[in-house]
């Protein structure tokens, strides 16, 4: 448990003092050399580690609803499908934005379901 | 700034929701709750970002929500158990064509990003046009629209490399002059689903375990660098976790064929015949009666399901069969080979619908070692992973593999259409062992006369 809770604190606690977070100009691309790149590349290497440490613990009965259920997490892409669908301008990004939408969607609903209607039949033997 | 800031705030909360939901998955008995905390993670995420004002219009949002809801709710409730390989290549598709429009989307918002960005947006579209064809490929030969073998052609490398080298050097013009590169943009796109088809079609269909995994790591990969993209913390967590967890998947299928990454990718696996020495002997076939018998006096029964239990749909009356063994007082498990089926974890799942109990499963390295005590081990849709051809003779392409030894169980009876090799190509000694008997015929249909044999006798 030590070994997942420490690095999640290393994250949260990088993730809340990024300059994106804290520095509203960084976010909007107004500094001339960002620091940017950095925290986004250090949030990276730490949430790889933390996922080699947490994947390597699921047994292999669940290696299936694993798949389909960390897949479901990658549609959180989603999140930068809304901001391109919903900002009202140029024609091109919002059908962009749109199709992006659908398929993420399609990715994060189909995903989880899917995944949850297969935990549901991990059963233990009934005595 | 403060909206912002709750907005910032209700990504970090999604992001632990998503550890804490991949750490429950550790067990069968809270897997289910993970992955509900999971999705709670998602839909924070979503609706804080629908808060944002850079949204200034709704409409696009909601058609492409409830476009994307409905083809994903039909699709998780419809997709029979046997077919979750396809419906997994599917869904890994459709998250790497989200992070790549994303990616191309993101380009047109400002055409004047500065080179990290560019250099992003770069493999952004990459990574994801290949997960995008590169998933529809595999799907298609899970599902047979296309022949499972290996598409293998003259200079098949060379036309690799150079497609390599085009989209290196299309990466490398985009990422120095991004503003007046939309050209390149398009054909960087272009040349990433041309690179996702090539990828694949020289990989074998029993091989699809370790692309589906690769691909799964790629379509978080994509998300990552859509992150970057978009500089959202939250992509880069959720598409690390979701890379880490294809990559280990990848590796674990790897190991249990005895191949590397670069052989199972490149080598055109199983579009040869034969290989390792020519088996001598004779099978010996069984009937119906004559393996209820067997059965009938068994103490210890082991299954050992394959991809052919998935293809004859034999689940459930392979779970019939164990009760029967069960009430007759023997002692019955199920031995899973990690790479058996078309995908990690593929048996479990089906067993598990047949209402399999969980605990009755076993990992090949727990069951090998008491396997001189099983009484009789029944292969149903087996046949590479328990060649023990692996174990003996060195000439034999899949010699090293890891496989389970049925073969040193004191009876092995294996259900069979009929002699033909297996994915592999290669003969298979297990049929020609003296305490072999081949039970000929449909996996489906002779579980079911053995289930009726019992129910008579």
């Amino acid at each position: 448990m030590r070994r997942i809770v420490i690095p999640t604190a290393i994250l949260l606690t990088v993730i809340t003092a990024s300059p994106v977070l804290a520095d509203p100009l960084a976010q909007e691309g107004g500094s001339e050399v960002s620091q940017t790149p950095i925290f986004l590349a250090f949030i990276l290497a730490l949430s790889i580690f933390l996922g080699f440490e947490l994947i390597s613990k699921v047994p292999a009965t669940l290696h299936t609803p694993l798949m389909s259920g960390s897949n479901a997490i990658s549609g959180i892409s989603l999140i930068g499908a809304l901001i391109a669908a919903g900002h009202g301008g140029d024609v091109l990004v919002i059908v962009l934005g749109t199709l992006a939408v659908a398929t993420a969607t399609i990715n994060v609903v189909g995903g989880y379901l899917v995944t949850d209607r297969m935990l549901e039949m991990f059963k233990k033997k009934e005595e | 700034m403060s909206l912002q800031l709750s907005i910032n705030l209700a990504y970090i909360v999604s992001s632990v929701l998503f550890i804490f939901g991949l750490k429950m998955l550790s067990s069968p008995a809270t897997a289910r709750r993970g992955n509900m905390l999971s999705a709670l993670g998602m839909a924070i995420a979503v609706i804080f970002t629908l808060l944002d004002q850079n949204i200034i219009t709704y409409q696009w949002i909601i058609v492409g929500m409830v476009i994307g809801t409905v083809v994903g709710v039909a699709a998780a409730r419809l997709i029979a158990m046997t077919a979750m390989p396809e419906m997994v290549a599917l869904l890994n598709g459709s998250g790497g064509l989200a992070s790549m429009l994303v990616g191309w989307a993101e380009y047109q918002r400002n055409i004047d990003p500065s080179a990290f960005t560019a250099g992003v947006i770069t493999l952004t579209v990459l990574i994801g046009g290949v997960t995008f064809t590169g998933s529809v490929m595999a799907w298609a030969k899970l599902s047979g629209k296309m022949d499972g073998k290996p598409i293998l052609f003259q200079g098949q490398q060379i036309v690799n490399a150079l497609l390599l080298l085009a989209i290196l050097v299309c990466g490398i013009l985009f990422t120095l002059n991004p503003a007046t590169s939309f050209l390149i943009l398009m054909i960087l796109i272009g040349l990433s689903l041309i690179l996702g088809v090539m990828s694949v079609i020289p990989i074998g269909g029993a091989d699809m375990p370790v692309v589906i995994s690769l691909l799964n790591s790629y379509s978080g990969l994509a998300a990552c660098a859509a992150g970057f993209v978009i500089e959202n913390n939250l992509l880069i967590v959720a598409g690390a976790l979701v890379g880490a967890s294809g990559i280990i998947l990848t590796n674990i299928m790897c190991k249990a064929m005895n191949r590397s990454l670069g052989n199972v990718l490149f080598s055109g696996f199983g579009s040869a015949t034969g290989g390792g020495t020519a088996v001598e002997g004779e099978a010996k076939p069984i009937s119906a009666e004559d393996a209820y018998l067997v059965l009938e006096a068994a103490n210890s029964v082991v299954f050992v399901p394959g991809y052919g239990l998935a293809v004859a749909q034999a689940q459930h009356a392979v779970r019939e069969l164990g009760e029967l063994l069960e009430h007759n007082g023997a002692e019955v498990s199920y031995a899973i080979h990690p790479v058996a089926g078309r995908m990690p974890g593929h048996m479990n799942v089906l067993l598990a619908e047949a209402n399999v109990p969980y605990d009755q499963l076993v990992e090949m390295d727990d069951i090998n070692p008491i396997m001189e005590t099983v009484d009789v081990c029944i292969v149903v849709g087996a046949n590479d992973v328990v060649n023990p051809a692996a174990r003996e003779d060195e000439a034999s392409p899949l010699y090293g593999m890891p496989i389970i030894n049925v073969d040193l169980a004191r009876t092995v009876i294996v259900l069979k259409r009929s002699m033909r090799a297996g994915f592999a190509g290669v003969e298979n000694p297990l049929f020609f062992k003296d305490n072999t008997r081949m039970l000929f015929g449909d996996a489906k249909a002779s579980v079911q006369g053995l289930v009726r044999e019992f129910k008579e006798g």
